[in-house]
């Protein structure tokens, strides 16, 4: 199985290609893609730089334009969808059906995946977007256990791809706007989630609120650790009931379910972190490479390697496993 | 500028589902949506109510349309996906899905849950038969502008999010089902008692969301009152109302009023809350620097 990598400095492509990472995914430096955070993401020459690299490493590269185009605007999402084609990169990942109609009559040379924004969860709608659009891969969304993939898979030809480790949507992706709701910014339209920009910490009678856009979405003890307050992992009430009640502030680990996405039929395996810095994803991509090496050999995962890298934070395998509903 | 009244986004008995469409035949409204946009497992509660109901509606000079599910991923998801179009009325996508299974060449509308951000979107969907466009309700008013002028070139009619609690996501998982220590397979339909969701405040106290099921909504209720005007200069077409357990029909009768230009945005604002009991309102999407804002008087 091929391992996709975050990258999202080219110090931190570089790591991932020499850790042994198939393929690496990354977005320019603006609104068209999802990660779009202060101080990260790829020139227009960083980008072609880093794919020579990548290439000359016999590692692929994976160009994100997955935000939703604004109207007036679609200019600047077309140029990154051109510009990926002239820099090398060996497809794009997008979410927007104008977009992927664009990119299918102007650059129907370029490989075209299909982004978890799309959320396309059934193999009705990928067949539709590889018929329409001719996309070879889809992302699939975190909303499918994995014989609900298996079944996916037995009904298409094309591509699947998987989150397995990182952070963890709970909502379809591409369907939600609880992060505009609160702060104006959104994933589909601004490629960011819960910004930081938005948020701050008040200390209060012995506990640390962290809010996001003036909303509370978590209070500790004030020696306790804070976890960033993503909105659908905050504490909530409702009822008489108070807690976690969308997702608890755990991260995805699906390591060892990668013998049964094998079996299910998965082309890739995605790691999430594009924010993550190098040394980080030198780590993970180090011990994926590994597990899908074993796998791919018939041999026992290697123990408990990640667990290092999640320390402090609870883990979950999310969808995958049908209790989680 | 029309109104169109969107689909029920919870679960309701029966009677009270039914009796919500026969109010709507006497009320002020041009267009009706109705089945099931959010779970699969309410369907079959009131699906030999629908048929009677799209009766009612016609006779009573409506137009009317099926929805699509929001989020489909089961076989039996698929087969109503499927059977949609058999129904004979204008079938309403709110998942891509639905348009596959469409019959190619077919016209349809576009549900404010399919993501139409741009006017690249719009010609697609233009192309393969789309006649109405519901547009998502995070947009702000550049957006709604550059897609009506774009949807007039087009031949599409654009409809917004005028009223009720917004839509912001849907999820595989069953939020209510896990407030009550269940799993979304075995949920004992933990959502019937929420006619309009389940209120979820932050941890201190500020009224914030509203948990349905698999799909989380806002707890304030959108409303355009005061940005009718806007929204006809630019080439809205209709206003999209989204049923409430309280006062919904009263509701369609003050939206309709406001379109005559029988009363002002503050004077519809008070009377919306008065009639759903005091309802918070929001219209930040539109125009304000977060969704959850007001433009208006506070309450």
């Amino acid at each position: 199985m091929e391992i996709v990598c975050p990258a999202g400095t080219p110090a931190a492509l570089r790591a991932a290609v020499k850790a042994g990472a198939h393929t690496i995914y990354c977005g320019f430096a603006d609104e068209t893609n999802a990660r779009n955070f202060p101080g990260l993401n790829f020139s227009r020459e960083e980008m072609a730089e880093g794919i020579a690299f990548a290439h000359g490493h016999g590692s692929k590269v994976l160009i994100a334009i997955n935000t939703f185009p604004r109207a007036g605007s679609e200019s600047l999402w077309h140029a990154a969808v051109s510009d990926a084609e002239t820099a090398g990169a060996d497809a794009v990942i997008l979410a927007d059906i104008g977009l992927l109609a664009y990119a299918a009559n102007n650059h129907p040379n370029l490989r075209r995946h299909l982004s978890v924004q799309a959320a396309a969860a059934n193999a009705d709608v990928i067949n539709f977007y590889g018929s329409e659009f001719g996309v070879k891969r889809v992302v699939l969304p975190r909303v499918l256990s994995v014989p609900e993939i298996a079944a996916i898979n037995k009904d298409t030809d094309i591509e699947t791809e998987v989150f397995v480790f990182g952070g963890l949507c709970v909502m379809a992706e591409g369907r939600c706007s609880l992060s505009s709701y609160a702060t104006g910014l959104s994933p589909n339209m601004n490629g960011v989630c819960s910004p930081a920009s938005h948020v701050e910490y008040l200390e209060e009678d012995g506990h640390l609120s962290a809010r996001l856009g003036g909303y509370t979405i978590h209070s500790v003890g004030k020696d306790e650790p804070a976890p960033y307050p993503t909105l659908c992992k905050g504490c909530f009430g409702a009822g008489d009931k108070t807690g976690h009640l969308f997702e608890d502030p755990v991260s995805l680990n699906a390591e060892q379910l990668i013998p049964q996405l094998a079996k299910a039929g998965v082309t890739a395996l995605k790691i999430e972190g594009r924010q993550r810095s190098r040394s980080y994803v030198a780590q993970v991509v180090k011990n994926f490479r590994a597990a899908v090496d074993a796998v791919d050999a018939g041999r026992p995962l290697p123990e408990g390697m990640l667990a290092r890298l999640s320390e402090g934070q609870a883990v979950t395998t999310g969808a995958y496993k049908k209790t989680w509903r | 500028m029309e109104l169109t009244v969107g689909p029920n986004h919870f679960f309701w008995s029966s009677e009270d589902w039914s009796a919500l469409y026969d109010g709507l035949a006497s009320a002020p409204v041009d267009r009706v949506i109705l089945g099931e946009l959010v779970c699969s497992k309410r369907l079959p509660f009131y699906q030999d109510a629908i048929l009677p109901a799209i009766e009612t509606l016609i006779a009573a000079g409506k137009e009317v349309a099926l929805t699509s599910l929001s989020l489909i991923t089961l076989k039996r998801e698929l087969k109503a996906s499927m059977a949609l179009a058999e129904v004979g009325v204008d079938v309403e996508i709110n998942d891509l899905t639905a348009l596959s299974h469409l019959p190619e060449g077919a016209k349809f509308s576009v549900g404010p849950l399919v993501n139409v951000y741009n006017e690249g979107t719009l010609g697609w969907l233009a192309k393969r038969g789309a006649t109405r466009i519901c547009l998502p309700p995070e947009l702000p008013l550049a957006s709604v502008a550059a897609l009506c002028a774009a949807g007039a070139e087009a031949g599409i009619a654009i409809e917004v999010w005028g009223h009720g609690r917004i839509p912001l996501a849907i999820s595989g998982r069953c939020y209510h089902a896990r407030l009550h220590g269940r799993m979304k397979d075995n949920c004992l339909f933990a959502c019937e008692d929420d006619p309009d969701g389940l209120q979820v405040d932050t941890s201190d106290g500020q009224p914030f969301l509203s948990m349905n099921g698999v799909q989380t909504l806002s707890d304030s209720c959108a409303s355009m009152a005061h940005h009718v005007e806007a929204l006809r200069d630019v080439g809205v077409s209709a206003l999209r109302l989204s049923p409430q357990s309280v006062g919904f029909v009263d509701t369609c009768s003050l939206y309709r009023q406001r379109l005559n230009d029988e009363i002002d945005g503050d004077t519809l604002a008070d009377e919306l809350r008065r009639v759903s009991n005091g309802m918070r309102l929001s219209d930040g999407f539109l125009t304000g620097a977060r969704g959850a804002d007001w433009s208006g008087k506070a309450a």
